[in-house]
């Protein structure tokens, strides 16, 4: 590893600036969990390391009715699980921060490194997607917004320019009747890369009998996370039966496109995402209804 | 037969001492981070030395040019397989045994040939590990790609690409002995061949037979600390190494070896050690770092990454093993045969023979054929890695006689027990079977609650199966006993303490001399400081460093009747050693208690110090066993172990926590290598999943609590009746859980590692036939 250098804005303007000064010589950091190791392992060669922690705003995490639930990018797991608010409106984004790594990892990983990391496999990116994530971007042409889906383009790509930096995270408030969950397959039962994944969200109606709208997002069988729209737009209208669950589920594998890795083959991931979308959706359906 | 449990129930063990659980001494060290481990080491003036390794599986070295590497700011040198005196002076002989220094030298540094993705090639030594890594990008080696062989099928197909162009094949009837050179080139290195009897005559004899093919993966041992030593050369030509192995005696003969000078001028430090597992009897760095600090006059530490751990250390073998018994329809046995292939990696030495030898040989057999081949081919060389060579032929073995326990719709253990080999009886190697509590483990595991227990839910099963490992001659220990004037003892010796030796060893000394195990202190110490002592493995040490230091406990107790006859003016044979004290047998009035005479010795002629070494070793066999219940999810064949209970016959458990500490790690060893592990290759030859995140190995979230069952059959080879206890659990795992599985999914599992995707392939493959 060569030595390069480690600076730590306090704004949001500096970190810009110094992003941009290093081009793509230039690389973000908040928790590290994955940067460092990268960098240790030889992954890409810098000159800088931009430290995001010492900015106030990617540290806030706020939540109103109104605009619902903002997390700086370089708020650490622990922060988002161990919150009430959060645990109370958003129970499938605490599935998703308390899947990262273990315990140590989860008090210095962050969703915003998660998501610019942009692994296939990422472990909160599907929840993100299942929520209604947008991604707020700050870059030297200033601010500019994205949803979540769109933010990753390929394995460790994505549309952020040189320069830019993730500032945070924006969550709608959830509706009235509405539920979501986050699920992975992976062998071990922590400290693991997924051999696919899947976030469901719901929107009941009245009755709790009907599926009025739904999200469905799966990962680890395509170059990016990828929404299943064709399944979830499926559901709009029907009952939120088993019967419905298990289209839903048979179509999500349709956006499936996955490889055959030492992690796991084509066959049983494509199997795994029809397996897993199913059983989000009942996890989903089950907190929609107050179960 | 006694039990842990009929122990606890008892007021009084057997012994004072033996059987209680005392604070370990090295424990508040250990977990208040005091101790010592190799790569804490750090002398004034230390620099780094980093490894070049190979990018390919196999190639030749057709030249390496290290000038632009010796130019760059910060480092200090370089050093290649040209800096090994043994690859210079001495051709490579494969008749040699298995730890053959000149073999093994190549391994330290590629001379002619790279044999596998991660072998080493050339070191630098910097002021900085970083320099030195990046110095290594500096580095110019012209490969001459060649083929990969990268398992036993392409090494052993006709006409295969050749690892070694002076390789033949060796044939043997015996493991000890080197056998004949057939002549026949090749990459298979020897065919080992036991034999009782005339198998054709057995299973014309059976009613039913069973004959199926298992294969198993290479595994890693996976212990926590990376390799780590630091070496200093002295202008006087003495070396002093620092390292972190199982052995320092075999460090400082390897690298004497290695670098052509006499073991006198070597001394080894042994650091704490992060576990070895068998793997680290083997040293890879210490010759390196020994040659970087003579080029540039000042210590030199390594430290290997854990992806040099994964690619350039010594794993376990991946194996193919075909296995036939023939039956009664009673269940007796009457033949059995195993055609055994274990990889060995880049150059001869699997642990195959250890298979061969153990695999059959806890059931009767009067006819029996075990044909077993070592072959190398391009991964890295096999380490002994705990019961080497046994957990892959005991799988197979194992879940032969579990399939043809439901073929003769019997109780599995039942079958067993039906043919398990008595005292006398002959193991397969043909040498009868001493006094081992075969029988008496097997009865334990029927008899357990939990072989019978309600499995409580739906795709849950039980699996159950044994694991023997026949374990031969010891290689030897030291011990020194020091009576000091305050009445404790410290006591001695040469053995890296892996698993609680250092308690164990000081317990048997503290029942010799009747003192708390509190008042022996152990000791590890240098290779200088020591009689010669084998390393740290064969589950030997608490057996044979314990009966070195129990001999040198009984020589200073006969020294101190001598200071007490002196002192009341008797001979030695008037002073008797009861319960701890000194006794007149002229005037029992006259006794002086062990703290007592102690603090005289100085007064009666100096302290007492008394050495002892034992090479009448041979802690023998043992059985361990494992019943498992597992929970299939049909959905994503992952599989949840819901109960596990260890069994293993110890003799006598000197600790009984660390006895258990060695059942719970064994097993878990043993899940993993089961359910997860495995080196994933790419097509090419290289290791895809080196590093912890992907080469899975259990985490405690996926381990239930593993309860044990030490059974004391007493071993009549040592003076308290103990055994091994380190090697013996990781057998039994890997058939008990492929046994479990398999009838969890109503499909029988045949490969290692059961993986969530091999078990939905299986249900599938059941769903296909109807079954």
């Amino acid at each position: 590893m060569r030595d390069f250098e480690y600076v730590a804005p306090t704004t949001i303007d500096e970190a810009v600036r110094l992003m941009a000064e290093s081009g793509n010589r230039a690389k973000a950091l908040a928790g590290g969990t994955d940067v460092i190791v990268q960098l240790r392992g030889g992954r890409f060669d810098i000159d800088r390391l931009v430290d995001m922690k010492k900015i106030p705003e990617l540290n806030e995490m706020s939540y109103s009715e109104a605009d619902g639930l903002t997390v700086g990018a370089a708020v650490p797991c622990h922060r988002i699980y161990e919150d009430a608010t959060v645990q109370e409106q958003y129970p499938g984004l605490v599935d998703a921060a308390f899947l990262i790594g273990g315990i140590q990892i989860q008090g210095r990983a962050t969703l915003g490194g998660n998501l610019c990391n942009s692994s296939p496999s990422g472990d909160t990116i599907p929840a993100l997607m299942a929520l209604g994530g947008t991604c707020d971007i700050a870059g030297p042409n200033g601010r500019r917004s994205l949803p979540v889906e769109d933010f990753c383009t390929g394995p460790g790509r994505n549309v952020l320019q040189d320069g830019e930096i993730l500032v945070g995270l924006n969550f709608p408030s959830p509706k009235a009747n509405s539920g979501a969950a986050f699920l992975r397959f992976i062998p071990r039962n922590e400290m693991d890369i997924a051999i696919a994944n899947a976030a469901a969200s719901v929107v009941l109606d009245d009755s709790k009998e009907n599926i009025v709208s739904a999200r469905i997002a799966v990962g680890a069988v395509a170059p990016t996370p990828m929404m299943a729209t064709a399944a979830a737009d499926g559901l709009a209208g029907k009952a939120a039966s088993e019967e419905s669950i298990e289209a839903a589920g048979e179509a999500a594998k349709a956006v499936a496109s996955p490889i055959n890795d030492m992690r796991g083959t084509v066959t049983q991931r494509v199997h795994l995402v029809g397996v897993l979308t199913k059983r989000a959706l009942r996890t989903a359906i089950s907190r929609a209804k107050g179960e | 037969m006694a039990t842990t449990a009929d122990r606890d129930a008892a007021a009084q063990g057997k012994f004072r001492v033996l059987g209680t659980r005392p604070v370990r001494h090295d424990g508040i060290e250990k977990v208040t981070g005091a101790a010592r481990y190799g790569a804490d080491m750090l002398l004034p003036g230390t620099l780094h030395g980093k490894v070049l390794r190979s990018p390919y599986a196999h190639a030749r070295i057709r030249s390496i040019d290290t000038s632009k590497a010796e130019a760059m700011p910060g480092v200090r040198a370089v050093a290649t397989s040209a800096d090994f005196p043994i690859i210079q002076n001495r051709e490579v002989n494969f008749a040699q045994s298995l730890q053959n220094p000149r073999l093994m030298a190549e391994n330290d540094l590629a001379d002619k040939k790279v044999l596998y993705k991660g072998h080493a090639v050339a070191a630098v030594v910097a002021t900085s590990p970083h320099e030195a890594e990046e110095a290594l990008n500096l580095i110019e080696v012209d490969y001459e790609v060649l083929p990969t062989v990268l398992g036993w099928r392409e090494a052993m197909k006709e006409n295969p690409v050749l690892l070694h162009d002076t390789l033949t094949e060796r044939m043997t009837v015996s493991r000890a002995d080197p056998g004949e050179d057939t002549g026949k080139p090749g990459n298979v290195a020897s065919h080992l061949q036991l034999k009782l009897g005339d198998v054709e005559q057995g299973f014309s004899e059976a009613d039913v037979i069973i004959e199926r093919e298992y294969n198993t993966q290479t595994v890693h041992q996976g212990y926590i600390e990376p390799f780590a030593c630091t070496a200093q050369w002295m202008p006087e030509g003495r070396l002093t190494i620092w390292t972190s192995t199982q052995g320092i005696f075999g460090v400082r003969g390897n690298v004497a070896a290695i670098l052509d000078i006499p073991e006198s001028m070597i001394k080894v430090v042994p650091m704490e050690i992060g576990g070895g597992f068998g793997g680290k009897g083997t040293g890879y760095l210490e010759p390196v770092a020994a040659v970087l600090s003579r080029k540039t006059g000042q210590p030199v530490k390594m430290v290997m990454s854990r992806k040099e751990v994964f690619e350039g250390t010594g794993p376990s073998s991946g194996s193919f093993i075909r296995c036939k018994i023939g039956a009664k329809n009673d269940g007796t046995f009457t033949a059995a045969q195993l055609y055994m292939v274990y990889e060995a990696g880049a150059y001869p030495g699997s642990p195959m023979a250890g298979g061969a030898t153990s695999g059959l040989s806890a059931y009767k057999l009067e006819h029996a054929l075990v044909d077993g081949y070592d072959v190398v081919c391009n991964k890295p060389k096999t380490a002994a890695y705990r019961a080497p060579g046994h957990p892959q032929v005991c799988f197979a073995v194992e879940s032969c006689i579990d399939e043809l326990a439901q073929m003769l719709d019997m109780d599995p253990m039942d079958l067993r027990i039906k043919n398990v080999a008595q005292e006398g009886d002959r193991a397969t190697t043909g040498v009868p079977h001493a006094h081992v509590g075969l029988r008496e483990v097997m009865e334990a595991i029927k008899a357990h609650p939990h072989y019978n227990a309600p499995l409580g839910g739906p795709n849950r099963a039980r699996g159950v199966a044994t694991g023997y490992r026949l374990n031969g001659g010891g290689s030897g220990s030291s011990a020194t006993i020091n009576v000091l004037a305050n009445g404790t003892v410290n006591v001695t010796t040469g053995s890296m303490d892996l698993s609680g030796t250092r308690v164990a060893v000081a317990m048997q000394v503290a029942e010799v001399l009747g003192l708390s195990a509190e008042d022996v202190t152990p000791q590890v110490v240098d290779t200088d400081s020591v009689g010669w002592t084998g390393g740290s493995g064969g589950s030997r040490i608490t057996f044979d460093t314990g009966r070195a230091a129990i001999a040198a406990a009984q020589l200073a107790i006969d020294q101190m009747r001598d200071r007490a006859a002196l002192l009341w003016e008797l001979e030695q044979d008037d002073v008797e050693f009861v319960d701890g004290n000194f006794v007149s047998k002229k005037n029992p009035e006259d006794r002086f208690t062990f703290r007592e005479l102690a603090g005289r010795l100085m007064a009666t002629g100096g302290p007492v110090t008394c050495s002892a070494m034992d090479t009448q070793g041979g802690v023998g066999g043992a059985l361990a066993g494992n019943i498992f219940d597992v929970e299939v999810d049909p959905e994503t064949g992952k599989v949840d172990i819901i109960r596990a209970t260890a069994f293993l016959d110890i003799g006598q458990a000197a600790h009984p926590s660390y006895v258990e500490g060695q059942m719970q790690g064994g097993t878990l060893q043993g899940i993993g290598w089961a359910l997860n592990e495995e080196y994933f290759f790419s097509e090419d030859g290289v290791m895809a999943n080196s590093s912890l995140l992907d080469y899975r190995m259990p985490t405690t979230l996926d381990l239930p609590m593993i309860d044990c069952e030490i059974i004391e059959y007493a071993n009549p080879r040592h003076p308290y009746g103990l055994r091994g206890a380190g090697e013996h659990p990781i057998i039994a795992p890997l058939p008990a859980l492929g046994n479990a599985v398999s009838r969890a999914i109503n499909q029988r599992v045949y490969t290692l590692p059961i993986t969530p995707g091999s078990v939905l392939e299986s249900i599938n493959e059941r769903d296909a036939n109807g079954s």
